[in-house]
């Protein structure tokens, strides 16, 4: 029996050949990256570059938690600065006593304590900003659950500037 | 039905929020509270439905009320312009992260028409003039409705819904009294229509 592999079986099997890779759609396996946490909407209102590196902002009672990671391998960042800002029940968002800011420790994790956050314009929410330089800037503006929450946590993922 | 546009009023007067504003920013809020409750009155007003007041005086008052009503408006935007210039920007331009304030630009825009519209009445013909103030209010009413109900403030939640109900059904009534869709005057030209 003559074989049914013909010259244009061989043109078919090499044009598929070198178009199926061309499509795109086959690439080598590659372990996806963490993405980097896009700008919220409303995340920069009322933001003021600089506010200083407290302890405490204000009188306490209530904690913006956190964790700030590098892009792709998710590494945790140290010593990253991290400015937090809300309505609260000593101050409105404008108003500089209400802006602090505070530095990731080693495992890449922030907590500062701040006054409670009371709901303004419609939402319980706070305001977080990265805004260190190495890093490319990034502003928060998460939800609380509910306005009754004692404790708010934000995940920055930080790409480089 | 006063009592129901002011008990939305006096009710927020007992906010816990209050304590923690300023008043600029208080006065902000009542602004668009009273402006709300001047959206109960105003339907009544135009049909003559309100206890006690007959449909002339009803219209004069409707018109006096209008003016109140954007007056009401531009004090609550203004007043939180101050309070917070980048987050009523970010309404006024459509990009808010609360969807709440949307429907509040929409109210605005709606209830500026409305009155405006209001100020061509004597130049425009019948059915031009009732199918466009009536579609203009309806859209004010409903945009309004939805604008305070998912927003987290001064306003108390059962009355807030109560206020809410009330300027949906008072509005609606208007419409239907006045039977706006029947305005087709140049259909039956001997037809008079109240």
């Amino acid at each position: 029996m003559t074989s049914d592999f013909t010259r244009r079986t061989a043109i078919a099997l090499g044009g598929a050949a070198v178009l199926t890779p061309a499509t795109g759609l086959i690439r080598p396996a590659a372990a996806a990256g963490l993405a980097p946490t896009p700008t919220m909407r409303g995340g920069s209102n009322n933001y003021r570059p600089g506010a200083p590196i407290v302890e405490r902002i204000g009188g306490g009672g209530f904690w913006m938690t956190g964790t700030v990671r590098r892009a792709g391998d998710g590494a945790p960042l140290a010593g990253q600065r991290i400015q937090v800002w809300a309505h609260t029940t000593e101050g409105h968002e404008r108003d500089e006593r209400s802006h602090g800011a505070t530095l990731t420790d080693a495992n890449g994790e922030f907590r500062l304590e701040m006054p409670q956050i009371v709901p303004a314009f419609g939402q319980a929410h706070g305001h977080l900003a990265y805004d260190g330089g190495d890093f490319r800037t990034v502003f928060l503006r998460p939800l609380m659950d509910s306005p009754n929450d004692t404790t708010l946590a934000a995940h920055f993922v930080l790409e480089p500037a | 039905m006063l009592a129901l546009a002011l008990v939305p009023l006096i009710v927020a007067g007992f906010s816990p929020l209050l304590q923690w504003r300023q008043p600029l920013y208080i006065l902000a809020g009542f602004a668009g509270i009273a402006a709300m409750g001047v959206m109960l009155i105003q339907p009544l007003l135009a049909v003559g439905a309100l206890p006690g007041v007959g449909p002339g005086p009803g219209r004069r008052l409707h018109r006096a009320m209008g003016g109140i009503l954007v007056l009401a408006v531009l004090l609550h935007i203004g007043g939180l312009w101050i309070t917070s210039p980048p987050d009523v920007i970010d309404v006024l331009l459509f990009r808010s992260p609360t969807p709440f304030g949307i429907w509040g630009a929409l109210a605005m825009w709606a209830v500026f028409g409305a009155a405006i519209w209001a100020m061509f009445r004597r130049r425009l013909r019948l059915r031009l003039w009732r199918w466009g103030h009536t579609g203009l209010v309806a859209v004010a009413v409903v945009a309004t409705v939805l604008h305070v109900i998912p927003v987290d403030g001064t306003m108390e939640v059962v009355t807030k819904w109560a206020l809410s109900a009330g300027v949906l059904s008072a509005t609606a009534l208007a419409i239907y009294r006045r039977r706006v869709w029947a305005s087709v005057a140049w259909r039956w030209p001997g037809l008079s229509i109240r």
